[in-house]
């Protein structure tokens, strides 16, 4: 079944994606973000969903609804404010999880 | 370590021996399966930091083409450009299995395959930046498709490797010792029984000869 690609976030960070084919879903305040992905990830009509960093570090709840599942892959990327670094944080909690401390991203 | 709550006999005891028989081998396979996604997860976890490395660049490097755009145009103008696009993405979502974790692969398919489409506006009133920053969006797209693919799998992997690590300690540091112990208590305890009805036979034998015959086994 063929899925789409939604990206949530604020406004500046994410307009540039509707342009190459991505839905996009802009929010200004953690509510909205929470309430958006929670609907966008049942739904069940995306199979990627992008969070900019920031709506990522904030909905750390919802996220964890689709861990186990094979789609929505909840993926950060940097916005236009900031980078701080949630993307590379995330794969090194994926290697301290799988190995017991990290061993890659240590350094 | 503590022995199981379990009646002595010899019925429980060729039970238990198969039940370890079966612990041994299950936690040999699950050793295995954990090895080998472990080497796979190291593997796909060394890709998957260097494509987001390169993504996080380069998305700022795009993020700066619009700050840029949006410098020399009216906020209404870029929103109005970019307001109907013409392009859309569709994801055929595959799965495949490793190791017992499933995990996804996708393939995009575009809804027009005019390379033009990722513009949705007419070049007359909009900055070159703009055409950039859309542009950079564009060729970066399989890349984060891939992302999103490989980073889920590491998700996934991770889970099932913690899982099965879980398991294999368990068995290793708790059920086989466990089943050891109570199989070797079993077989002391049968032993001694034995022993003991084999004393008391031997002393019945003595007593019984005495009555018989006047006869008794020391002299």
């Amino acid at each position: 079944m063929a899925k789409n690609i939604a990206v949530i976030g604020d406004n500046e960070s994410i307009k540039g994606f509707s342009a190459v084919g991505l839905d996009i879903y802009p929010c200004d305040t953690p509510e909205e973000a929470s309430g958006l992905l929670r609907r966008l990830g049942d739904s069940d009509n995306y199979a990627v969903i992008f969070l900019t960093e920031e709506v990522f570090d904030l909905t750390e709840k919802e996220r964890s609804r689709y861990e186990e599942r094979l789609t929505p892959a909840i993926i950060p990327i940097p916005g236009v404010k900031c980078n701080s670094g949630a993307g590379i944080k995330r794969l090194s909690s994926f290697v301290e999880k799988a190995v017991g401390s990290d061993i890659i991203f240590n350094d | 370590m503590a022995i199981m709550n379990v009646n002595p006999t010899r019925m429980m005891l060729s039970k238990l021996k198969k039940q370890l028989v079966t612990a041994v081998r299950g936690h040999k396979m699950l050793k295995d399966k954990r090895d080998e996604l472990m080497r796979q997860f190291l593997e796909l976890i060394k890709e998957t930091r260097e494509l987001r490395e390169k993504i996080e660049k380069e998305l700022s490097a795009s993020n700066d083409h619009f700050v840029n755009a949006s410098a020399v145009m009216s906020k209404q103008a870029l929103d109005a450009s970019l307001m109907s696009p013409k392009q859309q993405i569709m994801l055929e979502v595959d799965s495949h299995n490793v190791m017992s974790v499933e995990i996804p692969k996708f393939s995009s398919v575009a809804r027009t395959n005019d390379k033009g489409d990722i513009f949705p506006y007419g070049f007359a009133f909009t900055s070159f930046e703009l055409d950039d920053a859309v542009m950079s969006l564009e060729k970066l797209l399989p890349d984060m498709i891939r992302l999103a693919e490989i980073e889920k799998s590491c998700e996934l992997m991770s889970a099932e490797i913690e899982k099965t690590r879980r398991r294999v300690n368990s068995l290793e540091h708790v059920m086989i010792p466990r089943y050891q112990e109570t199989i070797k208590y079993i077989a002391m305890k049968l032993e001694e029984n034995d022993r003991s009805s084999r004393t008391r036979l031997m002393k019945v034998k003595d007593m019984l000869l005495d009555k018989a015959h006047n006869y008794s086994a020391n002299n």
